[in-house]
């Protein structure tokens, strides 16, 4: 049975974004999957050693539940963002949600391979000793060799 | 049934169970049994495709009190 393959294109970087490419990434890799992620944008926020500054915002987020009903006008008050923050990163540990940083821990024991583009990270003059060791740099070209022999593809 | 390792995956949420499952089988010989302990009911249809798609064999899947019972043996 040959291996199959999956490759994932991560471009967000907030927290509710974030999962899904972690979640499905450690989950094809369980199952035997050869998985790349490619982080590009935003994404490369996912990349840092320190994951904290990964937030939820409720501004222009109008299907995120809330508590309670609050007026965008409100949303958009300074703290906002760091209470609805902390709100679903609660939510997450009481329903047994892996932090993200535990789920990225495990992709990486499983062989997930990160690349970082290389362009988005000159562009946003990222420091690369900000971001995890594992960490290949490479650009579309270089994604395209192994995404165009994927059996799953996703743009997150 | 008789099983040679048990993980307990109470409280954990989607992909924990599995991702862990497949963690705690990688240093398990062929054909030992591993026995898992799930809550989240994602679990029950989840485990079974783990197991379609890796070859290993989900020898029972039930429920008592509560909790999800698996006995998974390995390829």
């Amino acid at each position: 049975m040959t291996t199959k393959k999956m490759a994932i294109i991560a471009t967000k970087g907030t927290l509710d974004m974030a999962y899904p490419p972690f979640i499905l990434a450690s989950t094809a890799a369980a199952l035997g999957y050869e998985v790349q992620v490619f982080f590009t944008f935003y994404g490369l926020q996912l990349l840092r050693k320190d994951l904290s500054d990964v937030k939820i915002s409720p501004l222009a987020n109008p299907a995120m539940p809330m508590p309670v009903p609050m007026p965008v006008m409100v949303q958009a008050l300074p703290g906002m963002e760091t209470m609805a923050t902390m709100m679903m990163k609660q939510k997450l540990a009481k329903h047994g949600v892996a932090s993200l940083e535990e789920l990225r821990d495990l992709c990486l024991e499983a062989d997930v391979k990160f690349i970082a583009c290389q362009m988005t990270v000159d562009l946003f003059e990222f420091d690369k000793s900000e971001f995890i060791d594992n960490v290949e740099y490479g650009g579309a070209s270089m994604f395209m060799g192994f995404a165009g022999d994927t059996d799953i593809c996703l743009f997150v | 049934m008789n099983f040679d390792k048990e993980f307990d995956a109470s409280g954990l949420s989607c992909p924990l169970p599995i991702v862990k499952t497949k963690k705690a089988l990688t240093d398990m010989a062929s054909g030992q049994v591993l026995k898992v302990i799930a809550t989240d009911t994602g679990s029950v249809k989840d485990m079974q495709a783990f197991a379609d798609q890796t070859g290993n064999t989900l020898l029972s899947s039930t429920q008592e009190g509560g909790k999800f019972v698996f006995f998974m043996k390995k390829k």
